[in-house]
């Protein structure tokens, strides 16, 4: 048997979240997120989570799980010891249940220009880059932006304009790229207040990114490269 | 009441695709998605896109010509040919498109994008980025919809289509946020929702991928095309069925039975794993029936010969997906896998330009079917798919729309509105007390066993029979939970109703076709019989049940002949 404690709130009907427990049978092997699958089509259908790919891959399913945030289709209830504690992400509004609005996370995200702007017109056929010069993208280009980074960043919690892990990592996953020709001005946007000196080293994010990703290191060589160069 | 010229129904790569192309026309377009458009599920994807760039040493010949023909012989000769051709000659220029977007492709020595072989592929033609070429290529073409500024309504569920007479002008969608019904006019909507898995139990597909997406147009009386075609993988992780990609074989991945054995030497002795998916999964189906399996359930693709270096620098993500799940880390311990339903060949008719029957009605991707697949899909060419048909049904869209008046057709609109309030009262009065989600379990169960890899007469008939006991079921469900902001339980118990209805129109269309073509393969009429059979079947919605007909396969280039790896 399983216990799952879920913190809720109904917009509806609630003025405060209170947390609401289920007990049921947990085969071996069942996932954090196969059991609150079970809780909705078996126990209780207004229980409310996102949910997507299971396997790990999408973000959706990003979650505070006992003492620590991941991602609720790859952790194993076994694992957990008959007790499970679930809440939603910190530093956004709860909209129901374990949902909550992401609004504020897509918007710094969105404050990086997150996308490639190229030095001038694009080549007949493909930009040539060295393996060497794509390796450089790997510790960043990963990102799923489960936003738990975000949940987890003490920073969050009282400086709502900092921009935060996800968005600056993104911000160094385009300077890095040999593609890019705005690395300048990527770098001048992120070297603030706002951006890069907000962050105290604390590495919440890179504890608990379910990709193994890195954000204090990225956030460390912006750091650097504004500083030094 | 809210209006765009263009609406986007999807945030998958087709859909965001479908937008950049309808946006460039200039016209007022907005994406209307489920989920916010990064968590689609094509970011699954992992293997690779196809393009004959030839820029992989062993493929100095590639040409598109011959990409082309890979498709026409991988779809068993089902496939419109112009737009098999048309797929591959334009997916160098649709590759390249991406890679200028940004997106991290995987690289050669000499700089450029890096091609795997991939199954039924006469040359190494997949351009990958790792194992997580769906993910790379995603993002991009989300950043890209951010850099063009378009609209997305995210986490809006579209429920029904709005037609003025002759014509589509809208969608009604529920805002989950807000838990209201919205009307929305359009002058052209294009469905890009993607794929039907979740009709069956053991799917790679994600859970919200139900045939509800297609459901919809079918409902509005819009024929679905090949609906009994459904793809297998022949490696999905057992149990949880996540997908274990075709690239892990491209790399020099074996499969081995119990024994010991490298089995496909038997199946497909030239081609070894990387046969064309049907047959391999086919070939691993027997093995395991023939009780040559482990637990009569799966069977080994073994990695380990590769080495650390190899696995980590091309298959990173197929280790994270082993380890989370099964505890194995493929370096050391070979994989369990077996066959999973992962792609659905049939779909929303529709032509080249992504036109269904329905004026001002589009669709592209997975929810489609134009055909360029046939009846059976190359790995890597959905991805292609994706990004080419989606710049052409977007563009089609767009220049369709961009002469028309821009205001809704209210009349239409509310007309539709009201039909889907009724339809959510009646669901919030209902006095039964089945539970739906029992239901869909049973669906999910019944449908791998009667439409699975080995059909027949029997299986089939039982099938249908056992569709139509759930859909009477289905009329007694308990009462939808009341609650407005994200209501799941309003959501999902309407996709059941699409994917009991579309799994019906399946079942029909494969008992109807008396032949084994690609992934529609049945024992009692194990041959392909071009003389009956070379045509696309058409399954209309009627209330008694889907009603048949059929429709003839642009054979231009190719003549069908025996199809032999």
């Amino acid at each position: 048997m399983t216990e799952f404690r879920i913190l809720r709130y109904d917009p509806d009907k609630d003025t405060e979240p209170h947390f609401q427990t289920y007990t049921f049978d947990s085969p071996k092997g069942m996932t954090v997120l196969e059991g609150l699958i079970y809780i909705f089509e078996n126990i209780d259908s207004t229980l409310a989570f996102r949910s997507m790919c299971r396997a790990a891959v999408c973000g959706s399913c990003a979650m505070h799980i006992n003492d620590i945030y991941n991602l609720a289709c790859r952790t194993q209830i076994d694992k957990l010891g008959g007790k499970v504690t679930l809440k939603p992400l910190a530093h956004l509004p709860i909209i129901k249940d374990l949902v909550v609005d992401l609004e504020p996370f897509f918007e710094q995200y969105k404050k990086v220009l997150p996308y490639l702007i190229p030095k001038g017109n694009p080549p007949e056929k493909e930009y040539l880059q060295s393996e060497k010069e794509r390796k450089k993208l790997d510790p960043w280009v990963d990102c799923i932006l489960c936003a738990a980074c975000y949940g987890s960043c003490p920073v969050e919690a009282t400086d709502p304009e900092y921009l935060g892990p996800a968005a600056l990592m993104k911000a160094l996953r385009f300077i890095d790229d040999t593609r890019d020709g705005k690395s300048k001005e990527r770098l001048a946007f992120v070297a603030t207040d706002f951006g890069v000196f907000r962050c105290h080293t604390i590495f919440n994010c890179q504890k608990v990114c379910p990709k193994e990703l890195d954000p204090t290191k990225a956030i460390a060589k912006l750091k650097m490269k504004a500083l030094f160069g | 009441m809210l209006f765009h010229d263009v609406l986007i129904i999807g945030g998958g790569l087709a859909g965001l695709r479908a937008a950049i192309a309808a946006a460039e026309k200039k016209v007022d377009v907005a994406i209307v998605s489920k989920l916010y458009p990064p968590r689609s599920h094509s970011g699954q994807a992992q293997g690779g896109i196809n393009a004959a760039l030839a820029n992989n040493p062993k493929a100095h010949d590639d040409t598109p010509e011959k990409h082309g023909f890979d498709t026409v012989k991988g779809s068993d000769y089902l496939a419109d040919q112009e737009t098999s051709i048309y797929l591959t000659e334009q997916a160098p220029e649709a590759v390249f498109e991406i890679e200028h977007w940004g997106c991290p492709f995987s690289r050669t020595e000499e700089g450029k994008i890096a091609q795997r072989p991939f199954g039924g592929a006469g040359y190494p033609r997949t351009c990958y980025g790792t194992d997580k070429t769906g993910h790379y290529i995603l993002q991009t073409l989300f950043e890209q919809t951010i850099k063009h500024n378009i609209k997305v309504y995210n986490e809006w569920e579209v429920i029904g289509l709005a037609k003025d007479v002759d014509t589509c002008c809208g969608v009604i969608a529920l805002n989950m946020h807000s838990g209201e019904l919205e009307a929305m006019g359009a002058n052209a909507v294009v469905f890009a929702t993607g794929g039907s898995g979740r009709m069956y139990g053991n799917t790679t597909n994600a859970i919200p991928s139900t045939a509800f997406g297609v459901a919809m147009p079918y409902w509005a009386g819009i024929p679905l095309k090949d609906v009994e075609f459904i793809q297998f993988h022949p490696t999905s992780l057992y149990p949880s069925n996540i997908l274990m990609t075709e690239g892990c074989r491209g790399e020099g991945g074996i499969l081995v039975n119990k024994e010991g054995d490298r089995f496909m030497k038997k199946y497909v002795p030239k081609a070894m794993e990387l046969g064309p998916r049907d047959i391999v999964a086919r070939s691993v189906q027997t093995e395991i029936l023939e009780g040559r399996g482990f637990d009569d359930a799966y069977v080994y693709l073994d990695l380990r010969h590769l080495g650390k270096a190899k696995i980590m620098e091309r298959l990173p993500g197929i280790r994270e997906i082993t380890m989370d799940f099964n505890g194995i880390d493929p370096i050391e311990e070979p994989i369990p896998i077996q066959p999973g339903t992962h792609y659905y060949m049939g779909g929303i008719d529709v032509n080249i330009d992504g036109a269904s029957p329905l004026k001002g009605f589009y669709a592209a991707g997975e929810c489609a079917c134009v055909s360029v697949h046939g009846a059976n899909r190359l790995g890597g060419n959905s991805l292609l798919e994706t990004v080419v048909f989606g710049k052409r049904a977007g563009a089609s869209a767009g220049e369709y729309a961009k002469d028309k008046p821009k205001q809704p057709k209210t009349n239409a609109l509310e007309r539709a509105l009201k039909r889907e309030e009724e339809n959510f009262n009646q669901m919030l009065k209902s006095n039964g007390n089945e539970n739906p989600y029992t239901i869909n379990a049973e669906l999910r169960k019944l449908m791998p066993e009667k439409a699975g890899l080995f059909r027949d007469e029997k299986l089939m008939t039982e099938g249908l029979e056992q569709i139509r006991v759930l859909k009477e079921r289905y009329k007694k469900i308990r009462p939808v939970v009341s609650g407005s902001s994200f209501n799941f339980d309003k959501i999902w118990v309407l996709e059941i109703k699409g994917n009991l209805d579309v799994a019906e129109a399946l079942m029909a269309g494969g008992l109807a076709r008396k032949e084994s073509r690609g992934s529609h393969f049945r024992t009692d009429f194990p041959k392909r019989d071009d003389v009956n059979f070379l045509k696309h079947t058409l399954a209309t919605y009627t209330p008694e049940g889907p009603k048949l007909s059929y429709s003839e396969v642009q054979i231009t280039k190719y003549q069908p002949v025996e199809r032999k790896y």
